[in-house]
């Protein structure tokens, strides 16, 4: 059996898909677009498509990942330009590989993370990601499937830095100056999410956005020990497979 | 005059909500036209969540329709949950499309598409949030007319208030030909304003204005007359019938959500109307005469279908499938279609008899065999005659002893509780129906792993049906019965732990009941649970039977009436009824005269196969049963 190694997007108002409407959009599409994408066997037989740690609700993401089993020998290119026809626009399908590695989820290890802050006083922010980062541990509260649990965030966060930009305020469609968080964080259990941060910032130096933050996920992969940035996942794959 | 998106206003409070995509739209097979370039705009409403409207084949149909018209579009709105309208009301957000997120007030029409009378509320919620003023009086030119449709709107009269106009039956044609009465009069410069429009409309006798008939009532509370209040009104108004279905194959393109819907499938009407005569059934007394699509238009709509939409499953959708007259070959020729991949296809099995049995077995080839439906409606022989629904004990077992030894493994039954004549005993005879039902299926198999699970609702009478005249049973009756019947079943050693129970408790019937048959004096009840925060009625946890008596009662206070007095009074053959003046086409002395036949449990034949009994609707209505068979086959896809 072919896997298939999907990076794709979700931009704009489909951020407000959940894990399961994706899941059940991608089935369809597949359907439409005619992938031979294999089954499972058994007595419910499920279409082989996995996917690797999705951005939550509400978060947009230009570096989501998917794996599809095909029961025959796919053009990748084809199944990119076919997919992303067969979607709705806003999951858009960037690009498409054969795998030729093992698994795929293991070498997301971290994600830069946007967060771009509307309305928000730009020296607060300095102050607070300063305070942040100048912390060992900042911890937070959230209530997660098991419960309410207490985390740290500080370790999990490898850089945290304000970059200026323009972005539009909630409300208004005009594009305005507005402040960037740019965040890479390190993949960990229990998952530390940029609201996690935010709430940190807020715990540490009182910094609280003053309009629902707009989230995207940039990129995520193997976090290079020497810049701490993620490099590309499918470097490997493209590379002819492990060695 | 253009109309600016509100998404931008709406974005910031959908991060605070439940299920922000429902809000969001972008389906596919959905369409956004240019807002100038149309003269007819309109706001298609299915007033209940977004997961159960979606996918509601009435407003696709006309979605899809009104939008292939060059001059004419047409956007959907769904009623928001609590947490989205709260946020709306603080953020002065008003009620918006889902597919250009334009303003509902900014429309032409806003149709409201009612498939039970337990959205009315949601209607309220709907116009409230609009800025449309709720009593149809109040409005001006700058309001969208409110237009009724769907099964519902054979009885407005309990919204009559809120309602501009409603129409009867098929929507197909009615909503282009009312889409055409629009645009003329846009064009000649709105003349007359709103009456002269709807005057238009009325003058038809195709659309029935509330506005336009004064309701005169006897001191005792009973309806005098409703008669038109003003001249070139009809004192009638029509139902209309779409009489070729091939003609009509919507939806083509169907709509696929993000979201999760209660129906996560494609679905073909494979036929119209229904001549079985249950006198229970408003569906099948409205629908009539029967209209079968034909086999090689199915097979076309499920090809198209299947590939527009990607679904997996499709349903073929009636009111009683397996009486299409080509239905073994519909079901073998798509089943052979779509053999060996993972197209799933299913039929609603309610009819009792082996034949449903092998088609079940069919459309199952390569599936599994789980859970088979059959709907016996009553309990005991003679229930069975009073609502004429036409089976005998020994079909039954005979039915469910051939499923569990062709490899079902559980029957699930349908049944109602408070039907007219009921008696306990009545009901009780369901319990025992059901041990035999175990007893035939585990001889049948030699095995204990059988299911057979009872569904039971109460009934509700309602208009245009011969049981229009019934009284409702009380809740505090249903209730007794169904906890009766749930000890019976219990209580058996040998099978009880064979059988699962599903019931709905009374309350919410006695709800549905003054809803269905109430008149113009109930929309105050409607205003006033709306106003103390009642929403979403047709959902046990936000339903409150408490808040509808507490309102009933206060808005009754001064009137001759009460809840009891819509619902559990029987009403007499010349009383004049809410729906009097609305034609069904079906004669009111016939259905007098079935209901008489039901009291004495004489049963009535299908007229499909029998001659023709005079319901009325074919004469009254010009029109006449359409049904196959054609002689047609489905060839495979790859030969077409």
């Amino acid at each position: 059996m072919q896997r298939l190694r999907v990076r794709y997007a979700k931009r704009g108002r489909l951020r407000f898909t959940s894990h399961r409407d994706i899941s059940r959009a991608v089935e369809r599409a597949v359907r439409r677009a005619g992938v031979p994408v294999a089954y499972s066997a058994g007595f419910s037989p499920h279409p082989k498509i996995s996917y690797a740690g999705a951005a939550p609700t509400g978060v947009a993401s230009e570096a989501e990942y998917l794996e599809i089993g095909v029961n025959r020998p796919c053009d990748p290119r084809r199944i990119r330009a076919e997919l992303d026809a067969s979607l709705p626009p806003g999951l858009d399908i960037l690009d498409v590989i054969e795998a030729r590695t093992g698994t795929l989820a293991d070498r997301l290890e971290g994600s830069v993370w946007e967060l771009r802050l509307p309305g928000a006083d730009p020296a607060a922010v300095e102050q607070a990601v300063r305070e942040f980062s100048a912390a060992d541990r900042v911890e937070v509260e959230r209530l997660t499937k098991k419960g309410m649990r207490r985390f740290d965030t500080r370790q999990a966060v490898c850089s945290l830095a304000v970059v200026n930009g323009t972005g539009t305020t909630a409300g208004q469609e005009t594009v305005q100056p507005c402040v960037i968080l740019r965040m890479v964080v390190r993949h960990e259990t229990p998952a530390v999410r940029p609201d996690d941060v935010l709430m940190g910032l807020r715990l540490v130096a009182g910094f609280a956005p003053p309009s629902p933050p707009e989230v995207t996920r940039l990129a995520q992969g193997p976090l290079d020990a020497a810049t701490g940035e993620p490099a590309d996942p499918f470097d490997l794959d493209r590379a002819g497979g492990d060695r | 005059m253009s109309v600016e998106s509100l998404f931008p206003r709406l974005e910031p409070l959908l991060h605070k909500v439940q299920k922000p995509i429902q809000y969001v739209g972008g389906e596919l097979n959905s369409t956004v036209k240019d807002w100038d370039e149309a003269t007819v705009r309109w706001a298609l409403m299915y007033p209940d969540a977004y997961e159960v409207g979606l996918p509601n084949q009435g407003v696709q149909i006309l979605y899809e329709i009104l939008n292939e018209l060059p001059e004419t579009l047409a956007e959907r709105t769904y009623t928001v949950w609590p947490d989205l309208e709260a946020l709306m009301r603080a953020e002065g957000v008003p009620q918006f499309t889902v597919d250009a997120h334009r303003p509902v007030r900014a429309f032409d029409i806003l149709g409201v598409s009612f498939a039970t009378e337990l959205g009315y509320t949601n209607l309220l919620t709907a116009l409230d949030l609009a800025g449309i003023p709720l009593r149809a009086v109040e409005r001006t030119a700058e309001d969208p007319i409110v237009l009724a449709g769907g099964h519902a709107a054979f009885n407005p009269e309990p919204v009559a208030d809120f309602l501009d106009a409603a129409v009867l039956g098929d929507g197909e044609q009615i909503a282009i030909a009312i889409s055409e009465v629009l645009r003329e009069w846009k064009e000649e410069g709105s003349p007359g304003g709103r009456d002269e429009l709807l005057m238009r409309l009325a003058s038809t006798g195709g659309v029935y204005v509330p506005k336009f008939f004064d309701v005169e009532y006897h001191p005792d509370g009973r309806i005098k007359r409703v008669v038109p209040n003003r001249p070139g009104v009809p004192s009638r108004v029509f139902k209309h019938t779409v009489m070729d279905l091939d003609e009509w194959p919507y939806p083509k393109k169907p709509l696929v959500p993000l979201a999760e819907t209660v129906h996560e499938r494609f679905s073909v009407e494979i036929f119209r109307g229904c001549t079985r005569g249950c006198r229970f059934c408003q569906a099948g007394m409205i629908t009539r005469p029967v209209r079968e699509r034909s086999i090689t238009t199915i097979g076309d709509m499920v090809e198209v279908g299947v590939r527009e939409s990607g679904f997996s499953e499709v349903g073929l959708l009636s009111l009683s499938s397996a009486d299409h007259s080509e239905i073994a070959d519909v079901t073998r020729g798509l089943a052979d279609r779509y053999e060996g991949s993972q197209i799933g296809l299913s039929l609603p099995s309610t009819r009792v008899d082996a034949f449903n049995i092998d088609l079940a077995n069919e459309l199952s080839r390569n599936g599994r065999r789980s859970g088979l439906t059959f709907a016996p409606e009553g309990g005991s022989e003679r229930m069975r005659k009073v609502i004429n629904k036409m089976v005998t004990e020994e079909d039954l077992i005979r039915t469910v002893t051939t499923a569990y030894s062709q490899g079902w493994r559980q029957v699930k039954l349908y049944f109602m509780c408070g039907l007219p004549t009921e008696e306990d005993a009545d009901v009780l005879a369901i319990a025992d129906l059901a041990k035999k039902v175990i007893k035939a299926g585990r001889e049948a198999t030699g095995s204990r792993d059988i299911r057979c699970t009872v569904s039971i609702g109460g009934f509700v009478p309602k208009p245009h049906t011969p049981f229009q005249w019934a009284a409702q049973c009380d809740h505090e009756t249903v209730d007794r019965r169904l906890r009766a019947l749930r000890d019976a079943m219990r209580a058996d050693k040998e099978y009880g732990r064979a059988i699962g129970y599903r019931y709905h408790d009374g309350k919410p019937s006695i709800v549905e009941g003054l809803l269905s048959r109430g008149d113009r004096r109930v929309g105050a009840v409607i205003r006033a649970v709306w106003e103390d925060g009642g929403r979403f009625d047709g959902w046990s946890e936000h339903f409150s039977y408490d808040r509808w008596m507490a309102a009933a009662e206060r808005v009754f206070a001064d009137e001759p009436v009460d809840v009891d007095w819509y619902t559990t009074r029987e009403r007499d053959e010349h009383e004049v009824l809410p729906w009097d003046h609305l034609d069904a086409g079906l004669d009111r002395e016939w259905l007098w005269q079935d209901w008489q036949d039901a009291l004495s449990g004489a049963e009535v034949e299908d007229c499909r196969w029998t001659p023709c009994y005079d319901c009325g609707v074919c004469p009254t209505m010009g029109t006449e049963i359409q049904v196959g068979p054609t002689g047609k086959k489905l060839l495979p896809l790859t030969v077409l």
